[in-house]
Order: structure tokens, then C-alpha cells, then sequence
């Protein structure tokens, strides 16, 4: 394809003193207000700031500790009542000996958030900073975190299923657990700090030769 | 090349896109089909136009729809443990939470699983039904297609199937389990969505929206 001007260097739309459309990717001219092919409005500064970015984020590591203080499950069966948190259901996977099982649920309830939480303050911080990351790197740990915190909703929906399916009486019986809110509501809280951040930033910054 | 040119000079009146990510500016790549445009910059795709892509999309879309219905009407999977017998659909899966403090999160799940990836089905067939025919676009096909992207990341029917397995896994030991022909639709409609997503490609849908809607 052709690039912006041959073997020129490349300019961002910031730069060239126009606007560009965040959905479709049209360029404008500075006076735009709406995007002429999706319909988008066009907001004068182009770039969205980091504060959304922070709230989220901390909104997000706040509701993630009652979410593993408070049990996930409430196992009732005839001879006794049992209430594990996330770690505590990873652990019981552990002790029946379903290590892939318990690999996954670790993973995605555990891991992804904690990787999560640091890696988009890693990234929020080191905007405007000469950082440890190339600007390349930095991209790519977006994308994986855009990516993949989605997937720590499969504990919840794990509860979800288990409760509807093991509704037997006075045998046994499953419900779920109020972690399993606030557990929802720290993934979606991160979701939306990371949809929030702008990847743009990262690159205003990058000053490499291309 | 001088370096401080006004982009006047540079691209004349060339019609531009921005990357995305990292705001470069390119000229509008006129692209092949099942060629791809990367951004020169950081790599991120442009367009990746493909053949008949509308007409493959729209047809998964359609199937993913009756998938989707199956999923929900049909039973799910079905328990039997010492005599004990219980069934559940992806409904009862919703209204697991529904007792007490918890409701809001049955309404959550219902959005992820169900509600949100039916919306996306219905917003793309809309859009791309008259594109497929050779129409113009319904009234507000942009918005309903702003919206289906938009809500991507929030359709989590896949992760829901793979928390299903975690948890026939985990009962597995204990009962006896039958899976339902909703669960089998319901794997078929993640297939299916998966395949969707990625032959769509969304720079070709905005410009023939553009063109035509303007």
C-alpha cells in the first residue's frame, strides 16, 4: 500500500494539525465536529486523557479485594456446609487432582487480574517517560491486556452454571457467593480503564527513528 | 523531501486514515482482495478486504441467529446423581443469581451470554443485508453498526463456553451428565462467531457506508 508520502517521514494526524476519527480511522479537517463516513462525534482534542484511566483502575483493585476475601461458593450437602473463595476453588481443583482445571481457574481469576492491575499502571505511567518498553513493546502489552482481560469472566460464569446445575435438594446443593459480584464488577471496571486508555499516547512519545 | 510541508502539500486533496493506535496518517489504501493494509508504523491492520466476505458474514450471521435461539430454548445439560435428577438451560444459568443481593448480576450475565451477542447478530445483519442486495443502507445502519463494534468486547458467549467446561470438569467426579442440544448449539454459535469476526472487514463496510450514506 501506499504510505503517507513516499519514503518521507510518517506524521501522525496530530501533527499534520488534523483529526482523525477513533472508530473508522477518516481523516478530518480541525474544524470537524462529526466523522463523515461512521458518524462519530469528533471531539477538538483528540486524545483522551489519563484521568479515566486512573479511576477506573483503582475502582477496579478495590472491588477485586472483597472479591477474593468473601466465598465465591456455597457448597450445602447433607453432612456439611462449605464456603470456598476464588483461591480456595483453585486449591480444591488442586486437591482432586484436575491440575489443567485448576491451571485455568487460577489463570483467569488470578493471574490475568494481578497482570492486569500492573500492566495498565505500568502503561499509564510511562507515558511521557523514557521507559524500560520500546514503543513497540508497550503496544503489544496493550493489545494482550485488551485482549485478554475479558477471559477472567470464566470463574463467574463457572459459578453460574454450577449453581443452576447442582440444585439437588437437600444432597447437595450449590449457590453462589457475593464475591462473585464484585468479582464481576473488577473485571468489567479494568475492561473499561483499559478501553479507556488511549494507545495513541504511546506513541506521541515515540521519538525512534522508523 | 522538505520535512515542513502543510499536509496540503503533501497529500493534496487525497481522502486519509489515521491509524487507529498510533495516528499515523496514510493515504486511503485502495486494497486487493485477501491482501492486507498494516499500519507502516506499529503494524495494525488497516483493511484486510476479502472475497465475498459481506455474503459469508452475512450468512454467519444469520446462522449464528438460529444457533442462538436453539441455545437458548433447548435444554442445556442435564444432572443425574443417586436418583436425583436436575436440567438446566442457559436461562437457568442467567437466574442463578437471581435471588437477593445478587440480582444485578444475573442481568449482567444474561447481557454477556445472550442478550449482547444477539444484538451484535441483529445490528450486523441489518447493516449488511442491503450491502449483500446491492441497496442503499437502512436508516441509522452506521450507528447500528457503530454499536455492533462497540459492544465486542462485551459479548462473552466463547468465555462462557470454556466456563462450562471448567465446570463439567468439576462435577464430573460426582453426577452423571447429559449434554443438551442446547449446549451443542451453543458451541457451533462461538465457532461460527469467531469465523464472523475475523472475515469481517470493517474498513470496506465503513466506506461503502460512507458512500452511500452521504
Amino acid at each position: 500500500m501506499e504510505m503517507a508520502g513516499k519514503n518521507d517521514e510518517l506524521i501522525t494526524a496530530r501533527a499534520a494539525g488534523l483529526l482523525a476519527c477513533t472508530r473508522c480511522g477518516r481523516v478530518h479537517r480541525r474544524e470537524a465536529t462529526a466523522c463523515q463516513r461512521c458518524g462519530t462525534t469528533l471531539a477538538p482534542e483528540s486524545r483522551r486523557p489519563l484521568q479515566a484511566v486512573w479511576a477506573w483502575l483503582l475502582a477496579g483493585i478495590i472491588v477485586y479485594i472483597p472479591a477474593n476475601i468473601y466465598p465465591m461458593l456455597r457448597t450445602s450437602t447433607l453432612l456439611e456446609n462449605h464456603e470456598s473463595t476464588i483461591v480456595g476453588g483453585a486449591i480444591d481443583l488442586l486437591h482432586y487432582g484436575n491440575y489443567g482445571v485448576a491451571a485455568i481457574v487460577f489463570i483467569a481469576s488470578i493471574l490475568i487480574p494481578v497482570g492486569k492491575f500492573i500492566a495498565i499502571g505500568y502503561l499509564a505511567l510511562s507515558i511521557g517517560r523514557a521507559g524500560i518498553l520500546s514503543a513497540h513493546s508497550r503496544h503489544r502489552l496493550y493489545e494482550v491486556v485488551e485482549f485478554i482481560g475479558r477471559w477472567s469472566m470464566i470463574d463467574v460464569f463457572v459459578v453460574a452454571i454450577l449453581s443452576a446445575l447442582v440444585q439437588l435438594g437437600t444432597v447437595a446443593t450449590i449457590n453462589p457467593g457475593v464475591a462473585a459480584v464484585s468479582f464481576t464488577l473488577s473485571v468489567a471496571f479494568t475492561m473499561l480503564a483499559a478501553q479507556s486508555f488511549d494507545p495513541r499516547l504511546i506513541w506521541d512519545a515515540d521519538k525512534e527513528p522508523l | 523531501m522538505k520535512t515542513n510541508m502543510t499536509w496540503q502539500e503533501r497529500f493534496g486533496d487525497r481522502a486519509l486514515i489515521a491509524c487507529p493506535t498510533c495516528d499515523t496518517v496514510h493515504v486511503e489504501p485502495d486494497v486487493p482482495d485477501n491482501h492486507q493494509a498494516l499500519c507502516c508504523r506499529c503494524g495494525h491492520v488497516l483493511a484486510a478486504p476479502r472475497e465475498n466476505a459481506q455474503v459469508r458474514v452475512l450468512a454467519l450471521a444469520v446462522t449464528s441467529s438460529i444457533l442462538m435461539i436453539a441455545a437458548v430454548f433447548f435444554p442445556f445439560i442435564s444432572l443425574d446423581a443417586g436418583g436425583l435428577h436436575n436440567k438446566t438451560s442457559i436461562m437457568d444459568a442467567v437466574l442463578a443469581f437471581s435471588t437477593g443481593l445478587m440480582a444485578p448480576l444475573s442481568l449482567a450475565v444474561a447481557l454477556m451470554i445472550v442478550l449482547i451477542p444477539a444484538a451484535r447478530l441483529l445490528a450486523i445483519i441489518y447493516t449488511l443485508w442491503p450491502m449483500v442486495r446491492g441497496d442503499r443502507p437502512f436508516p441509522l445502519a452506521r450507528k447500528a453498526f457503530g454499536l455492533a463494534e462497540r459492544l465486542r468486547p462485551w459479548s462473552m458467549a466463547e468465555i462462557f463456553v470454556v466456563g462450562v467446561a471448567v465446570a463439567l470438569v468439576k462435577v464430573a467426579g460426582l453426577a452423571t451428565l447429559n449434554l443438551g442440544p442446547a449446549f451443542w448449539a451453543f458451541v457451533g454459535l462461538v465457532v461460527v462467531t469467531v469465523f464472523q469476526d475475523t472475515s469481517m472487514c470493517r474498513y470496506t463496510i465503513w466506506k461503502w457506508l460512507e458512500k452511500t450514506t452521504n
